[in-house]
């Protein structure tokens, strides 16, 4: 195998973009490729290359590392590059100058430069591939296109079917595994794209907007499916996604990019809490911050909260209530007690809210349950952290917290 | 008192006749020797290639031969029969079992049962030979887009050139009977699977060809387990033409001495029988709305 080198020391990354470019011209003519990198040496813009030469520039000077057993998110606009790059990681399409590596055992292998035996190998043991339009084989049964990749790698018939059969439980299709693709629905079918993805055993599974072609209901629950797979699977996974929302919820770490060249990586909360532009800032104003606020971000802390003596601390605006911290009891003016219940968990689907009752949940109950139990009982919620209870949380806090994006950065 | 022209320079409507005379005399006199080079070839071909065609002809009119003895030495009654089983089997359509049962007692009925089964041949060889060749060319042409350049014209030329002008070299070559009738069918049914497997080739979804390529598929698992696949129906629409076009040169192959329903067509021509022609033509028509249900595709 060529273009293998050895990395000493014991890297995380499990794949890495080191300066890619990756530039397309209509006849391929590598002459004028050869030129356009040059004048993207001389600091060309994409538009100028465009013009002066026929030739795209997909993706400029890349760098980026993608952490093992990690969610990573590659975010931008349509024609940002985000798909292109993706693409580079099993050479779907090729890169013109920099190298993609995967690690090999202790060697490292570069994807974009090595023979085609290397490449299928990686392909097929390595690296695997979830596409935006599901890409299955309409002749094929579900169970068969499971086994595709298995296939090619020469697998024997009944090695495939208990890997297939597998996997298709993995993702709850057993009853499907003789059906045609064409028989199900969108969500399923993406599905038995993850199933044939996960059939290779590959480590690194690359989702090219794996969701977009689906309606936001099936999305949303294919998004939590993923995520309680990967508890378990544990796959390093490059996602390409252009909803902020979706990459907010199952990205650890996200890269932003902007006509080819990536202007932002890092954990969710660093891109929204310090965008690097205004590029980034725009998708950060967009996003729907209503799935990232917890009882901790809108909560008021009980300290700031005003008092009507020493030992009772006002829980509602028109003061009828009172809440002692020292005793944990909550009463109204004329000293009557007002029971108090406290829920441990973000699941209320089984509660029987109590109207004129007083709920307390922890910091990581999010605003959804926060704001039912609100509306339900009629009174403030009181929010704890490790069973200590610490503040409280009524109408105007969360109005406050859902106005103001700028408290979003208090997520976590 | 002498004519005198308005301006010198000016040639009488008369000389000028005369040139344009003199012009075409020229073009004619120096006329491109097309039909020369074509019947040179043909003679070069017959006089240094003679033996490999004596072999083709053999090879080719012994298998048709055997084909329609083997049709033929089946009691007509029982060939019905056990077709028609064979259709319910495959089709399981009523309607096409009824179809093929009484179409081929009307033709037996009519007396034309030697003539079809050899028409059957006949079609069956030269639609087994399209395909042989036509779907790798098609293949070949799908991958190689200067091939499919050279291809197109060609192919066009195969379609539009009056069957009988290659009837006469095809006739040179390989003599009279079954063998020149097969060919020239080949060469006017074949681009139909070489067009339609090209088609069907270079039709495949993107998509479908990425996921191979990312699942680590060899080109020839390219080949074999996403394309070929996916171009199926496409493939299978170009075997149905081919199958119609052959039928359709049945009287021409009658001419240049196949045997088949052509041959009654043909007598019937010469001879200015009314009745002959009906019948033999209506058995074609019978053999064509059969073959075409055959081959068309099951509908769920």
């Amino acid at each position: 195998m060529e273009a293998v080198r050895t990395e000493p020391q014991g890297k995380t990354a499990a794949l890495s973009f080191r300066n890619v470019d990756i530039l397309f011209h209509r006849n391929n003519s590598s002459s004028a490729i050869a030129q356009a990198v040059k004048r993207l040496d001389e600091g060309g813009t994409r538009e100028q290359i465009a013009a002066e030469l026929g030739v795209t520039v997909g993706v400029a000077n890349a760098n980026l590392e993608i952490r093992r057993g990690e969610i990573s998110v590659l975010m931008g606009l349509s024609g940002s590059g985000k798909s292109t790059l993706l693409r580079a990681a099993n050479r779907l399409n090729k890169v013109t100058r920099g190298s993609v590596e995967i690690g090999n055992g202790t060697a490292f292998v570069d994807i974009a430069n090595c023979d085609d035996e290397t490449l299928r190998d990686m392909r097929r043991t390595r690296v695997t591939m979830v596409f935006q339009q599901f890409g299955l084989l309409p002749w094929r049964t579900v169970r068969e296109n499971v086994s595709f990749g298995l296939e090619l790698r020469g697998f024997t018939p009944n090695a495939r079917r208990k890997i297939a059969e597998e996997k298709l439980e993995l993702v709850g299709l057993t009853r499907w595994a003789n059906s045609y693709v064409s028989e199900l629905s969108g969500g399923m079918q993406q599905r038995v794209g993850l199933a044939r993805a996960f059939a290779t055993d590959a480590d690194i599974l690359l989702m090219d907007e794996p969701f977009s072609a689906l309606d936001p209901l099936i999305r949303r629950k294919l998004q939590d499916e993923l995520l309680d797979l990967q508890t378990r699977l544990k796959k390093t996974i490059v996602f390409v996604s252009h909803d902020i929302d979706e990459a907010l919820r199952i990205g650890s770490n996200i890269a932003i990019m902007r006509e080819g060249r990536i202007i932002q990586a890092g954990p969710p909360q660093e891109i929204i809490s310090s965008p690097v532009d205004d590029y980034v800032r725009d998708f950060v104003r967009h996003m729907n911050p209503l799935p990232l606020l917890n009882a901790a971000s809108v909560m008021r802390l009980l300290e700031v909260c005003p008092r009507w003596d020493d030992s009772t601390i006002q829980l509602d605006v028109t003061g009828h209530y009172g809440f002692n911290p020292v005793t944990a009891t909550v009463s109204d003016r004329t000293g009557m007690e007002i029971p108090l219940q406290f829920h441990d968990t973000d699941d209320i689907s089984e509660l029987k809210v109590v109207s004129g009752c007083v709920y307390c949940v922890p910091v990581t109950a999010s605003l959804n349950t926060v704001a039912l139990l609100r509306q339900k009982s009629g009174m403030p919620v009181l929010i704890s952290d490790a069973s200590q209870i610490i503040g409280l949380c009524d109408d105007a806090d969360m109005i406050g917290a859902i106005t103001g994006v700028a408290r979003a950065s208090k997520v976590n | 008192m002498a004519f005198r022209l308005p301006w010198p320079g000016l040639k009488s409507p008369d000389c000028e006749a005369r040139s344009m005379n003199g012009l075409e005399d020229w073009i004619t006199s120096h006329k491109i020797p097309v039909g020369e080079v074509a019947s040179n070839a043909v003679d070069w071909i017959r006089d240094h290639c003679q033996g490999g065609f004596d072999v083709i002809s053999e090879a080719i009119g012994s298998c048709a031969d055997g084909f329609t003895n083997l049709l033929t030495s089946v009691p007509p009654v029982l060939f019905v029969a056990l077709l028609t089983i064979g259709v319910w089997f495959w089709k399981r359509a009523i309607s096409t079992c009824v179809l093929v049962a009484l179409g081929l007692l009307f033709i037996i009925n009519q007396g034309y049962w030697q003539e079809t089964m050899a028409t059957l041949s006949l079609i069956f060889f030269a639609t087994f030979t399209c395909m042989l060749i036509g779907v790798p060319i098609g293949i070949a042409s799908a991958h190689r887009p200067w091939l499919a350049k050279i291809l197109h014209p060609v192919l066009d030329l195969m379609q539009t050139l009056p069957t009988f002008v290659y009837l006469i070299p095809t006739l040179i070559l390989f003599g009279l009977g079954t063998v020149p009738g097969t060919i020239s069918t080949v060469v006017f049914a074949i681009p139909a699977p070489i067009r339609m497997t090209q088609l069907g080739i270079s039709s495949v979804p993107k998509a479908l060809l990425e996921a191979g390529d990312a699942f680590g598929a060899t080109p020839r698992q390219r080949l074999w387990k996403v394309e070929v696949p996916a171009a199926l129906p496409m493939i299978r629409e170009g075997l149905s033409q081919c199958i119609m076009l052959s039928l359709s040169m049945v009287v021409i192959a009658a001419l240049v001495g196949a045997g088949g329903l052509g041959v009654p067509v043909v007598r019937a021509l010469n001879t200015v029988q009314i009745d002959t022609g009906f019948e033999s033509g209506l058995a074609i028509v019978l053999v064509a709305i059969i073959l075409d249900r055959l081959c068309r595709k099951k509908t769920h």
